[in-house]
């Protein structure tokens, strides 16, 4: 097989290189003057030829998975990531690398002297550039997932916040559906702030939860049951009437866990069982309160 | 999907059922599943690998770590050459106080981890293959 | 062999499991307790599993046999410290460890012992205060 004319053509010509892409890039639109100052995007470009240039020395242009070319394989991925943030689309900084084409191209067409091998060389060259575009593509998508992952999760920690409303004990309201993740996540962090607290009861507020199904049941049963194995207890609270209906109407068995309709009385209750009360304080004489 | 590393123990003895259990936990460790997460695999490891010994008669366990696209995973397989189980169905729904076979065993397994399989002929044996994702 | 120390602390027995018990240890921890409450009459059994990062069906069944063995031998059982990740794994088993009582710590776990003897009535609930 012959050897590629792409190691060698990158080499002498890299500032003409350099200087014909950036400027291709800039009239192509697969700049955005907005969001990249040009020294970077000419910095960046720069940085990506060296990389290529090295990796190309080796004579290896077939695939881009191997040890060779993994600084540009970081490289782009970096780029990639780091675009992504900046608010480039997946296309525009593909274009990063599919734009430096042309201007290769035009070297080859010029350096490589028969057609037949002339063909040749345009297919291994477009190969390579395929394969780093395509990885351009897959670091962005998988980062924009990450991105995705973080937010749920955020979103999840931040519906199920645990207040203590007295010293041992815990309320839990819970705002929207229950479905099997959102109930570990509540669980988790019911549990884990019945251990911080030290508290031995935790009154779930279920008001906010539109309906409740036997699914949604078997979830807050669950919940109840891991709260009591780790010995506390729980009272469900905010149970309107037509979720009491929809309860019995189930055959749903909430087991022997109290229940109040309101936080407030499951609050009194909660005091109760902690052998605490309320006493109104007695105003002195004369204080005009 | 490409199998990144793989390790096979036998399960002989009860002795063996803390090996497997140690086994599972350090590699799950290994992938950062967070501490829930290596508690459920680890305690369907211990169902399962139970299962092999007092039902199947002995048999062995690999553990697997897998690389799915963008996910890695722990894959279990139990496998026995015992008795076999003869309804998947009813062994699959059998509450704690049932006197006979794995009680909660396999059900449980099958709740603590993200997927499962089962493959059981009476007479030849039992393959249970369950994995759990970071 | 290896056994688990049961201590006497006036009239109840505190059990501390550290390890991931093999099966030959944790039945030969039920055969020791049940002898323990006969021979010293303990009233109450504290066992802490707070180090304890895996409890499956086995465990499960034998904290359950350990309870019930001691009511017989009139003396309640109370297991304390459960970690949250092996409560969530439990729930999700299926194992609610009925007749279990259960709480935070050994200090609320010895008052909930004291409490159920001055009120010395045979109590169902799990780890429930009553007064």
């Amino acid at each position: 097989m012959a050897t590629s004319r792409l190691p060698v053509i990158l080499k002498q010509y890299e500032s003409d290189l350099l200087t014909e892409w950036v400027k291709e890039m800039s009239a192509s639109g697969g700049h955005r003057a907005n969001l990249m100052r040009e020294s970077e995007l000419r910095e960046q470009a720069a940085e990506f030829l060296r990389l290529l240039q090295a990796a190309a020395q080796t004579g290896q242009l077939e695939s881009i998975q191997g040890s060779e070319w993994e600084p540009v394989r970081e490289f782009l991925a970096r780029i990639s990531r780091s675009r992504g943030i900046q608010g480039f689309t997946p296309s525009e900084t593909a274009n990063f690398v599919f734009s430096l084409k042309g201007p290769l191209f035009a070297r080859l067409r010029r350096e490589v002297p028969s057609a037949e091998a002339l063909v040749g060389e345009l297919w291994t060259v477009s190969s390579l550039f395929d394969r780093m575009g395509l990885l351009t593509m897959e670091t962005f998508q998988k980062a924009r997932e990450e991105v995705i992952n973080r937010q749920q999760r955020e979103m999840m920690e931040l519906s199920t916040p645990v207040v203590t409303l007295w010293d041992g004990v815990l309320a839990l309201p819970l705002i929207g559906t229950l479905d099997s993740g959102r109930t570990q996540t509540v669980m988790e962090a019911l549990l884990q702030k019945i251990v911080d607290t030290g508290s031995e009861v935790a009154i779930i507020d279920i008001t906010g939860v539109p309906t409740v199904d036997t699914l949604t049941a078997q979830h807050l049963i669950k919940t109840i049951t891991a709260t009591r194995l780790m010995g506390a207890d729980c009272i469900i609270s905010g149970i309107r009437p037509q979720i009491a209906q929809t309860i019995v109407h189930l055959g749903v068995d909430l087991g022997d866990v109290a229940t109040k309709s309101t936080l407030a009385g499951a609050f009194q209750l909660a005091l109760q069982k902690a052998g605490l009360t309320v006493t109104k304080v007695r105003s002195a004489p004369g204080s005009g309160r | 999907m490409e199998t990144l590393r793989s390790e096979l123990f036998g399960i002989r003895s009860s002795s063996d059922l803390v090996s497997v259990r140690q086994a599972v936990r350090q590699w799950a460790i290994e992938l950062t599943m967070s501490l829930v997460d290596q508690t459920k695999i680890v305690t369907a490891a211990s169902e399962l690998a139970r299962n092999t010994l007092d039902y199947g008669k002995g048999g062995q366990v690999r553990l697997e770590l897998l690389h799915d696209g963008a996910r890695k995973g722990l894959r279990l397989s139990f496998e026995d050459q015992g008795p076999g189980i003869p309804d998947i169905a009813q062994a699959l729904k059998d509450g704690y106080t049932s006197g006979t076979g794995m009680g909660l065993g396999l059900g449980g397994a099958k709740r603590l981890s993200h997927d499962f399989e089962i493959v059981s002929r009476v007479g030849e044996g039992t393959r249970v293959t369950i994995t759990r994702w970071k | 062999m290896e056994r688990i120390p049961i201590l006497q602390m006036g009239e109840f027995l505190l059990v501390t499991i550290q390890v991931d018990m093999h099966d030959q240890l944790a039945n030969t921890l039920q055969d020791d307790l049940t002898n323990k409450i006969s021979t010293s009459g303990a009233r109450g059994v504290l066992i802490d599993i707070s180090s304890l990062e895996v409890v499956d069906s086995f465990i499960g069944r034998i904290l359950g046999n350990i309870a019930l063995m001691s009511r017989v031998l009139d003396a309640e059982t109370v297991v304390v410290g459960m970690q949250p990740a092996v409560a969530i794994t439990l729930v999700e088993l299926g194992l609610s460890l009925p007749g279990v009582r259960t709480a935070l710590n050994v200090d609320k776990g010895m008052t909930l012992l004291r409490r159920s003897l001055t009120s010395h009535g045979s109590e169902a609930g799990d780890g429930d205060p009553e007064e």
